[in-house]
């Protein structure tokens, strides 16, 4: 019984043995010495994980009396968390060594806060949930606060760590409403509990009160308020990462909790998830129009696009549940990319964050240029690239679902957006000259950069296939 | 005789309390660690009386994570604030502002 448990969570297993050893052997076996290593180490393992996930027989199992669930959907979650995580470790390395931060915590870190999306995206039970994301969360307040004698890190630290701590708080809330009123916290049995769709007032509540709570996770407006000031103050890796794999997390485990324990009362929280949804959009296209530094925008960019994301899951539909994990998916391979190539602005050594700064950079790189201004592109969601067929489905989806209102202010909401994505490429090839950036751009950081452009232009003539995958992982949410 | 009721109101008072200690403090972080502890608690409360009136022990366990979760919460926030005091000298609220926001 306990042998066929521990086979179901053996990934998982195998990470949180890996960062243990990892911490013992860098502590006992010279420290910051052994940092370059850690790093291939781990950005390694999470690699060959995402890729034993990625070819794991197809079938659902529940572990633990339900509360580990892996199935589908967990497991395409997996594979876009654990191949994002590699990469942005990956990228970190050249910038933490240049700027003095290269230390062996780093990658361990990464890879408990990886193990604790893992166990977020499987979760099958509230107290699974709960684990799993504190365990993302502990590790993810430290790795803000990296840079321990700058004011700007560890303030942006100290930020994450009041308002995480807050969400948490709510979302533990109701997380004991749920319990209270269902008689458990098991994802299934809640869902038993639900009658002809009518929630009752105390389990409508610690709906609200759970939603909340994921919806600072996912940073959906209007509980976003400490997305930019983290991005902004957090070392530039850390930025990247936080856009990738944790928002994918976050994401998965909305849809795995209204799916999956409230999926028997779609209508009571899709009008939370379209509110939160047609908030961010709009919150991020507009906000985002009057920053000039680029880890801010991105941002508001990362709080609009998930926006989108949240737009498939409020069709509540099996459709929506694949549009959103093919946007999440898309969303990544594009953040890696610019994050690739905002790792690399600096001038003099000193890294610059002014989007101003690129003034007719175009002249100075003009291949480089040319590969963010595609990345730019699909961002915006500009039809041949590939982050338009994000859109698309998500779109889509919302109008099957006869949210039509929804599918136009997103189409609103996108074409306002696309005016901060133009500006970057406008100051790159007409802007004003400047000092110019004189960065050099190590192998790997050019690999990530111009593979990822490159998946957005070949991407859009079958999307590698992700289509049918996506559709697969989405039908296991709902057996 | 005390029910289930009572213990719920006195909870969703202290969450309340807890709330709007981190949002109505100008002074202090501490206070806003203090109120995020009893925001935690408050929610144990809530579990705990649940637990005894369903018959069901699985609110105790749940108690039981929660507790250990917040210590270890505790320990990273304190260690980020003294962190931050390092370098800034203060630990006022309305000192946490070198980024608008």
């Amino acid at each position: 019984m306990i042998s066929t448990d521990i086979n179901i969570v053996l990934p998982e297993i195998t990470l949180a043995v890996f960062s243990m050893a990892a911490l013992m052997i860098a502590v006992y076996g010279g420290k910051d010495r052994l940092a370059g290593l850690m790093f291939w180490a781990t950005s390694g393992t999470m690699g060959l994980l995402g890729l034993w996930l990625a070819f794991l027989e197809p079938g659902s199992a529940s572990a633990f009396n339900g509360s580990f669930i892996n199935d589908g959907y967990a497991r395409f979650a997996k594979v876009v968390i654990l191949f994002g995580a590699a990469a942005m470790l990956l990228l970190s390395q050249d910038y933490l060594e240049k700027n003095k931060l290269l230390k062996f915590e780093f990658p361990i870190l990464i890879a408990l806060a990886t193990l604790g999306m893992m166990l977020m995206v499987s979760a099958g039970d509230l107290m699974a949930l709960y684990m799993g994301l504190e365990l993302q969360s502990l590790a993810l307040y430290v790795v803000a606060s990296f840079r321990r004698d700058s004011i700007r890190s560890t303030e942006a630290g100290l930020k994450y760590f009041v308002l995480g701590a807050l969400s948490s708080g709510l979302l533990l809330y109701g997380a004991s409403l749920v319990y209270g009123f269902s008689g458990t916290t098991n994802f299934a049995g809640i869902s038993e509990t639900i009658n002809d769709g009518d929630l009752g007032l105390g389990m409508l509540f610690g709906l609200v009160f759970l939603s909340v709570g994921m919806a600072f996770k996912v940073s959906a407006a209007p509980f976003h308020m400490w997305t930019p000031d983290v991005y902004e103050g957090s070392p530039t890796p850390v930025t990247g990462f936080f856009a990738t794999a944790p928002k994918v997390a976050a994401a998965c485990l909305f849809g795995r909790v209204v799916h999956d324990a409230f999926g028997a009362a779609v209508s009571d929280w899709q009008q939370i998830i379209a509110f939160l949804s047609f908030v961010s959009m709009f919150l991020g296209a507009i906000a985002a129009i009057g920053q000039t530094n680029i880890k801010r925008l991105m941002a508001y960019s990362s709080i609009a696009h998930m926006g989108f994301a949240l737009l498939g899951l409020s069709s509540g539909t099996q459709e929506g549940v694949q549009a959103l994990l093919i946007y999440m998916a898309i969303y990544v391979t594009m953040n890696i990319g610019v994050f690739a190539f905002i790792l690399n602005m600096e001038r003099d050594g000193q890294p610059v964050t002014d989007i101003r700064s690129l003034g007719l950079y175009s002249r100075v790189e003009p291949l480089r240029a040319a590969a963010l201004a595609a990345l730019m592109f699909s961002l915006a969601g500009i039809p041949p690239l590939v982050g338009f067929f994000g859109k698309l489905y998500v779109l889509k989806a919302a109008i099957n679902a006869g949210m039509s209102w929804l599918a136009i202010s997103a189409v609103i909401a996108s074409v306002i957006g696309a005016f901060y994505y133009l500006r970057i490429i406008y100051f790159m090839y007409f802007g004003n000259e400047v000092d110019k950036m004189t960065g050099k751009m190590p192998i790997l950081h050019k690999i990530a950069l111009y593979g990822a452009t490159l998946i957005m232009l070949i991407g859009s003539i079958n999307l590698f296939g992700i289509e049918s995958v996506a559709a697969d992982a989405a039908a296991s949410l709902f057996k | 005789m005390i029910s289930v009721e009572h213990y719920l109101t006195v909870a969703a008072l202290l969450f309340v309390i807890g709330i709007f200690g981190i949002f109505l403090n100008r002074k202090n972080v501490i206070v806003i660690l203090m109120s995020i502890e009893l925001m935690l608690l408050a929610v144990n409360i809530n579990f705990v009386a649940f637990s005894t009136h369903l018959n069901d022990l699985a609110g105790q366990v749940f108690t039981l994570f929660i507790l250990t979760v917040a210590a270890a919460e505790a320990a990273i926030g304190l260690a980020i604030l003294v962190c931050f005091f390092r370098v800034r000298g203060t630990i006022a609220v309305e000192d946490i502002n070198v980024m608008k926001g």
